[in-house]
């Protein structure tokens, strides 16, 4: 099957070998930072994880949403999601992979990254995340690989796919929440700290990643002429509308109780968010997530705008952004603003990491390309 | 008489309770701070912040600590390596911190280090179990295990914790050849010179400090000076409402 993806014409061709090119200069810029150290990033003593873990979360949550079309499909049997549950798998597949790197990149000494394994230890949430996150990776592979494999075959699937069909499913939902816990179990960080990060987690993510989803299908149905279909597109945008609803109230509600209750402690992080330290990157793309946010919203509960694809991509494109920033630096970076010991430190990504960032999204996309490939020359060749 | 019902119910408690009672405490860490043995020390340290500014400007501590540890000199806060040092009363202690508390109290230096607590969060996070909690409440670093994640400098409350962002060695004014250097790419921290309570020295900065301002002993022994200055004079620690029970105690 995977032979499928050596066929291409010219467009998918260049693509491959710009996706190529971008993976060998993170890869060089990732030497560098083997050789110096992670010095050579814009992190520093206060400011002690930045970019990459930022990545991290966000792409957790899109790994996480898979379910949003695997879940209907599987538990509901809503067959207009037959077409594209392979696609939120594959989706989860190159998201997991992404994240684990952005993990693997952000250590100190990657050598010794099978210390995690060697000497388990059940009290930290990392070991946790580690273990639900490649449990999902695996089952994803297995269920979708296993699944076109069939179709290619022109037979059912294995009945013995549907229990892990069913795991998977929790599954999902437990490694967002468990990424969640890696924060909200802080007590020294109380811009963390809040019993509403898991569900936040999740609402952003079920917002985020069936947005990529559906821009994905846009962009196959453009280059590879095939289309999910009009109906599959429009419910998954519902979809995305409750979840997005769900997580602006959330991220109201976390504003309430830390602006009513008034902590100082709780109170500070969000004000250097929100520009009270004086302007940075952080709290311009703060502003700019927010404003992006309720276009968004607007955009997608309004029938009209929703149902045009002119008007809906660019709503999901907003929604992508602004999840990205406020999962990613809006949420890693305030957390150590103020310090423990009331220190304002400044962040901004340095050369090296943004590289060494572009190469890590860039193995999940040439992953996520050749899974698609051999995904819709399967599922095009079964209707010829 | 117990009937039945009442005695399948303890049966369930004790099978399945006494297990989930354990692994509910290993989950939440709640056995990294296990009782302690017979005879054990429990190691703590007092700071009278008085008498530690009563000479302005000293660094007698700070300096003995990190040449005796081969600590770094960086000389720029991003990349700084730390085991003992001072910042402003205001700073370390906010919610003591009012206007109308004197400018000589708030500007007082206060010395930080790592608080050895006894409920570590930092021990509890960490993915490799590479920093550890002795049974004489040491909370150590295994510069060999780390695999640098800084799970546990976010943990910290204190941010007592620094990472070896670059190669620390072209950066150590004189390498004593009897104390480890670090590589880059590990944390590293105060260990309350375990080395030196091993062959029964007090922690270098105590032995440095001439103003006497700093007490070190064992919380352990009913007669000790901590526990006499603690039981005598009112104390306060950081950040103790925290629950991770800090053995840095100040002296206001």
């Amino acid at each position: 099957m995977i032979e499928k993806s050596l066929k291409g014409d010219h467009i998918y061709w260049a693509w491959v070998a710009f996706l190529l090119v971008m993976i060998g200069i993170g890869f060089i810029a990732y030497m560098r930072q083997w050789d110096l150290g992670l010095g050579i990033t814009g992190m520093g003593r206060d400011i002690s994880w930045g970019l990459y873990i930022a990545n991290f979360t966000f792409l957790v949550g899109v790994a996480a949403s898979g379910v949003m079309v695997v879940l209907p499909y599987y538990l509901h049997n809503f067959k207009v999601f037959a077409r594209i549950t392979i696609f939120g798998e594959f989706l989860a597949v190159a998201a997991v992979t992404m994240a684990m790197l952005f993990i693997f990149v952000d250590l100190g000494q990657p050598a010794r990254v099978f210390n995690i394994i060697l000497y388990p230890s059940p009290h930290s949430v990392l070991f946790w995340d580690m273990i639900v996150l490649s449990l999902y990776l695996i089952l994803n592979i297995i269920i979708g690989w296993r699944t076109l494999e069939a179709e290619h075959q022109e037979e059912a699937p294995p009945i013995w796919l549907k229990p892990l069909v069913f795991i998977s499913i929790p599954l999902a939902f437990s490694i967002h929440t468990v990424t969640a816990f890696i924060f909200s179990g802080l007590g020294a960080r109380p811009f963390w700290l809040t019993a509403l990060l898991a569900p936040r987690f999740l609402a952003s993510a079920f917002a985020s990643g069936p947005a990529i989803l559906i821009i994905m299908c846009i962009i196959m149905r453009r280059f590879a002429k095939f289309d999910i279909g009009q109906e599959a597109t429009q419910k998954i945008a519902l979809i995305i509308t409750y979840a997005l609803s769900i997580h602006i109230f959330f991220f109201l509600v976390e504003i309430f109780t830390v602006f009513y209750g008034g902590i100082p402690e709780h109170v500070h992080h969000f004000e250097y968010l929100l520009g009270r330290g004086g302007q940075s990157i952080l709290t311009i793309s703060a502003w700019i997530s927010l404003v992006l946010i309720w276009i968004a919203f607007l955009l997608m509960i309004n029938p009209q705008t929703r149902k045009t694809e002119g008007t809906l991509i660019y709503a999901l494109l907003a929604v992508i952004i602004a999840v990205w920033i406020e999962k990613g630096l809006s949420f890693i970076v305030p957390g150590f603003i103020p310090s423990p010991l009331g220190e304002i430190a400044r962040y901004s990504p340095t050369l090296a990491e943004i590289f060494i960032t572009i190469g890590v999204w860039s193995v999940g996309i040439l992953f996520l390309t050749v899974l698609y490939k051999v995904t819709v020359s399967i599922k095009k060749g079964m209707v010829s | 008489m117990m009937n039945r019902r009442d005695f399948l119910k303890l049966a369930c408690f004790s099978v399945v309770g006494t297990p989930a009672r354990s692994v509910f405490d290993r989950l939440t860490g709640k056995d990294i701070a296990g009782p302690t043995k017979e005879g054990q020390p429990k190691w703590a340290m007092v700071v009278d912040l008085k008498m530690c500014a009563s000479k302005p400007g000293c660094r007698d501590c700070v300096d003995a600590c990190h040449s005796i540890h081969n600590v770094p000199a960086f000389n720029n806060p991003k990349d700084e390596v730390k085991w003992v040092w001072t910042d402003s009363y205001k700073n370390i202690f906010p919610e003591q911190s009012h206007r109308f508390v004197s400018v000589e109290v708030q500007t007082r230096p206060v010395l930080i280090l790592c608080n050895h607590c006894e409920n570590p969060p930092c021990v509890k996070v960490c993915p490799t179990r590479a920093t550890f909690r002795r049974e004489d409440g040491i909370v150590m670093m295994d510069y060999h295990r780390c695999i640098g994640c800084r799970y546990c400098m976010a943990a910290c409350p204190y941010g007592a914790r620094s990472f070896n962002w670059k190669d620390p060695r072209p950066f150590i004014k004189k390498i004593k050849e009897d104390f480890p250097t670090r590589t880059k790419g590990v944390v590293e921290k105060c260990s309350f010179c375990e080395e030196r309570l091993a062959k029964g020295l007090k922690p270098a900065c105590v032995e440095a400090c001439t103003t006497k301002a700093l007490t070190f002993g064992d919380l352990n022994e009913p007669n000790s000076q901590v526990r006499n200055l603690l039981a005598s004079k009112p104390n306060i620690r950081r950040k103790a409402y925290l629950g991770t029970e800090p053995k840095v105690f100040y002296l206001e």
